[in-house]
């Protein structure tokens, strides 16, 4: 029966210890994800708002001077997107070395594909910013919005290569169903935090314009036809209607979560969340209510609710991470142990032997015969033929292992001997000299 | 240690995608970064002091390039090195981070500061409109080339460390790892090569950005002249410093390596090649000293196509250069700590006694018999040999034993054997067998059955894994058993 049944690998872990405390760590990756994340959200959110903008700009110009402005903001936050994301990949690397590697390997393909895929989305992103104010009739115009669509859809693809990953190392157990990133895709429940995902990055990104666009400094003369309340409604609505949404994707996710990290207090901080996020939806849709004048007084009310929303959230799934793996990092940690106990055990008996003071000339001889026979050619000439060519003459095959020539089309050139040391050389010539006489 | 293979057999097991990546990231990163920044912002500063706007709006553009570059491939390839390395060789990155957690997090922070000082340096370039602010851009565009030296010299540390970790292999401490013999001499090195392919880009991009000049109007000619002139001392200066510190990196390399130089520097087959790939190198340098003397000279203006010439060695030097040094390091993959494949210095006497199959978690079997010789040859060599070689693909090592045995005679499969025992001292650049004698004999097996029927061999990536069921250790209890 077990042989249809999966085994859960347990693998042996690196013997360097980790060298910050793993507290800090945790604490670490938890931070940098979050920020790492909401730039993520941005860049992908704002590449979706700039396509459907433009789109509605065809009929009324100040849509596309609105998503003008907003892809000016995309390559900024696309920066930082990548460079943010370091951190928490330096932390993930090393408080989940076992499973992280094992589940990049699992679906390598698409995880090396990340850079390439990432690296043209960059591309196209300037491409569409810069031709912005050049390809703005006719077939150029058609292009230039292929072109933002052409990012988008590459920042709509992306995102899936990481969650199958971040799916994957959580479930061990399911490691060897795995045949390739598109059978990752539908281990777990990675469709659900896809959808999540997705949800948050225009939520964050409609939070961020109300208040990019809100600022009093801010620049909106080249947004003719918007005013600065009108600004602030229309990216609110937006934040406000898909964080409604989250109220539906947000169980979905959570109760297809694979069981193996769910705990109550998985559940406690998760329904903690979402309770402070009910109390965030229902400030902002207060703020929407507001006439114009008043309209944007909340804000930091609301990204201060919103950030302990997001921080409870990333805890939730750090709390689910780590009971999903709590048994898999104890089975390593044993076996790791178990490993290096019985190493360190055979190394002891090892030393305690004393090396020998010399090898043998027959030892020696070892490092040639895999290539010279006694009488016949394998790699090098055979023996017999050796000892007529430097009959007498035991230093001039040293010499020649020091430095070999190439001497024969046929045969491959020897490689030099050098480092067995010349007295070592000397051993060997005269046993091959002697060798070869006794073949006749 | 021990995670699923990722395995490309028709590129040498797939490490050449690392090789890829990390070249085209050095190769962006050194001239257009950590070279281009300061001479960037020099030019603005000149322009500024002396009240030349064309020199300024040349900066300018020639930025544009940079940071279009350096934002997209420049910074994800820097990533991709470490995708790439997660995939080819976790055991290697995965011991790197523990090692040098404290350095790549400073690198972080240091890379941070330099994509917000590269994003405010150029976005804010056209709105300076006071000497004032001139005066703060310029302050920018300083901290920017700070940032992205120190950027390089936190990593050349890691690379030194890889070939030499000198004291760490005793005392395993952060600084001594930092600090290992090649950093000081593999960092200046790379500051001036970077110094100088930079002055080579600009001269040569900014040949695009000055127009031709009529007879009126000789501004044209004399932003050329200029750019030209400044731009060959760079480049003889640094040329200079490239000669120094090489020499001192190439003294401090360790003996046994140097001996892995010449099949380093091409391959085993082209080892006679060694004379011509010095005349090559050269003529590389006599390019940049040519170029230079005649661009110092000032008595003809050097022709754009000209510049190709220097650009072109110095890309094929350094990408050569970065390739070689990698060979060199061989066998190991941390000096005298890490073998290639991932085996530790001190775990290969204890697995060539016990096999290394029955401390491998994926794994057919943990014990070869008769039945099972070929598959547990598979696992062997995917162990023990995938990280360098393939089986029919590039590097294989049906090329290998041909190359050796000859392709159309047979292989005698004891002589075989005996040469895995052997190769590493006859082939210095490759790690002992790590297995016992029946996985040397399986290994065997497999590669012959491979030559009669050469079939591609599959990574986990596409194959997916076998798990042998656990082994039973006496610390194992029930609870503790592995769930099914």
């Amino acid at each position: 029966m077990n042989v249809f049944l999966a085994v859960t690998p347990v693998p042996r872990d690196l013997p360097l210890p980790l060298p910050v405390p793993e507290w800090l760590l945790v604490f670490c990756l938890l931070v940098f994800f979050l920020i790492h994340i909401l730039f993520v959200n941005l860049m992908v959110g704002g590449s979706l708002l700039v396509v459907v903008l433009e789109w509605l700009g065809l009929k009324n110009r100040r849509w596309d001077s609105l998503a003008h402005e907003i892809a000016q903001t995309i390559t900024v936050n696309k920066s930082l997107a990548v460079v943010m994301g370091i951190g928490p990949l330096l932390c993930i690397n090393l408080l989940y070395t076992m499973q992280w590697y094992s589940a990049n390997a699992l679906t390598g393909h698409a995880w090396l594909l990340i850079v390439p895929l990432v690296i043209i989305a960059f591309l196209l992103t300037y491409l569409h910013k810069y031709t912005w104010d050049t390809w703005t009739t006719g077939g150029r115009k058609v292009l230039h919005q292929l072109t933002g669509l052409a990012a988008a859809l590459l920042f709509l693809f992306i995102p899936l290569i990481f969650l199958a990953n971040v799916n994957l190392m959580l479930i061990p157990s399911e490691w060897e169903k795995v045949k390739g990133f598109f059978s990752a895709l539908s281990i777990g429940n990675v469709l659900p935090r896809y959808l999540h995902f997705m949800a948050a990055s225009l939520a964050m990104t409609g939070l961020f314009l109300a208040g990019w666009f809100g600022r009093k400094g801010s620049d909106l003369t080249h947004l003719s036809g918007f005013t600065r309340p009108e600004l602030r409604r229309f990216f609110y609505t937006v934040c406000a209607r898909v964080t409604l949404a989250q109220f539906v994707l947000g169980p979905l996710l959570l109760f297809t979560l694979p069981s193996a990290g769910i705990t109550m207090q998985v559940y406690g901080i998760i329904f903690g969340g979402a309770a402070l996020g009910a109390l965030t939806l229902w400030v902002l849709f207060g703020e929407l209510k507001r006439p114009d004048t008043t309209i944007g007084s909340r804000y930091w009310l609301i990204v201060t609710l919103f950030s302990f929303v997001v921080l409870g959230m990333g805890s939730g799934r750090h709390v689910y991470r780590e009971a999903a793996l709590a048994s898999h990092k104890a089975e390593i940690k044993e076996r790791t142990e178990h490993y290096y106990t019985a190493l360190a055990e055979f190394n002891k008996a090892h030393t305690a032997i004393p090396p020998a003071a010399e090898l043998s000339p027959e030892q020696l001889f070892m490092n040639c015969a895999a290539c010279h026979a006694p009488n016949v050619k394998l790699v090098g000439p055979p023996l017999s033929e050796i000892a007529k060519i430097y009959a007498g003459n035991p230093e001039g095959i040293v010499t020649w292992a020091k430095a070999p020539g190439k001497k024969r089309p046929e045969l491959p050139q020897m490689p030099a001997m050098g480092h067995l040391g010349e007295a070592n050389l000397l051993t060997i010539a005269k046993l091959m000299l002697e060798k070869g006489a006794a073949v006749k | 240690m021990d995670f699923p293979s990722f395995y490309m057999d028709h590129l040498a097991g797939g490490r050449l995608i690392i090789g890829i990546i990390a070249s085209l990231h050095v190769l962006i990163n050194h001239p257009l970064a950590v070279g281009a920044y300061p001479l960037l912002t020099w030019m603005e500063w000149w322009a500024h002091k002396n009240n030349r706007p064309d020199i300024d709006q040349l900066a300018h553009r020639i930025t544009f390039i940079v940071f279009i570059v350096t934002t997209t491939v420049g910074a994800m390839t820097g990533v991709g090195i470490w995708l790439s390395t997660s995939l080819f060789a976790p055991f290697a990155i995965g011991s790197l981070l523990r090692v040098f957690f404290w350095g790549w997090f400073t690198e972080w922070l240091v890379f941070i500061s330099e994509v917000v000082l590269i994003c405010w340096w150029f976005l804010s370039w056209k709105k300076v409109d006071t000497p004032e602010k001139k005066k703060k851009h310029i302050r920018i565009g300083m901290a920017l080339s700070i940032m992205s030296w120190l950027t390089m010299a936190l990593i050349v540390a890691v690379l030194g460390f890889m070939m030499k970790p000198g004291v760490w292999n005793q005392t395993r401490a952060f600084i001594d790892a930092m600090t290992n013999p090649l950093y000081a001499p593999q960092l200046g090195f790379r500051t001036f090569f970077a110094l100088m392919t930079a002055a080579v880009f600009i001269w040569f991009t900014a040949f695009f950005f000055t127009k031709k000049s009529s007879a009126r109007d000789d501004r044209p000619q004399r932003l050329r002249r200029w750019i030209v002139y400044r731009m060959s001392h760079v480049v003889l200066v640094s040329m200079l410093g490239v000669f120094l510190f090489g020499t001192w990196y190439w003294n401090c390399v360790p003996e046994t390596m140097k001996a892995n130089s010449s099949v380093a520097l091409l391959t085993q087959e082209f080892m006679s090649w060694h004379g011509q790939f010095q005349t090559l190198l050269g003529w590389t340098v006599a390019s940049f000293v040519f170029i230079a003397l005649v661009g110092l000279s000032d008595i003809i203006t050097v022709p754009r196509w000209a510049l190709l010439i220097p650009s072109i060695m110095g890309i094929w030097m350094l990408g050569h250069f970065e390739r070689a040094r990698e060979f060199m390091r061989k066998p190991w993959v941390i000096g005298e700590y890490m073998y290639s494949n991932g085996i530790h210095k001190d775990e290969l006497a204890y697995l060539q006694s016990e096999g290394i199959l029955k401390h491998a978690t994926y794994v057919k079997h943990r014990e070869v018999t008769e039945a099972n010789k070929v598959e547990c040859g598979q696992d062997v060599f995917m162990l023990a040999c995938s990280r360098c070689h393939s089986t029919t693909g590039l590097n294989s090592v049906l090329d290998k034993f041909s190359a050796m045995y000859g392709a159309d005679k047979p292989w005698d499969s004891a002589g075989m054997a005996l040469f895995i025992k052997g190769m590493h001292q006859t082939r210095t650049f490759m790690p002992p067998f790590p297995g016992n004698e029946k996985e040397a004999g399986a290994l065997v097996a497999y590669i012959q059955q491979l030559r009669a029927r050469p079939e591609t061999l599959h990574g986990a990536q596409t194959e997916g894994i076998t798990i042998a069921p656990p082994i039973k250790a006496p610390a194992m209890t029930a609870e503790t058993q592995p769930q099914r």
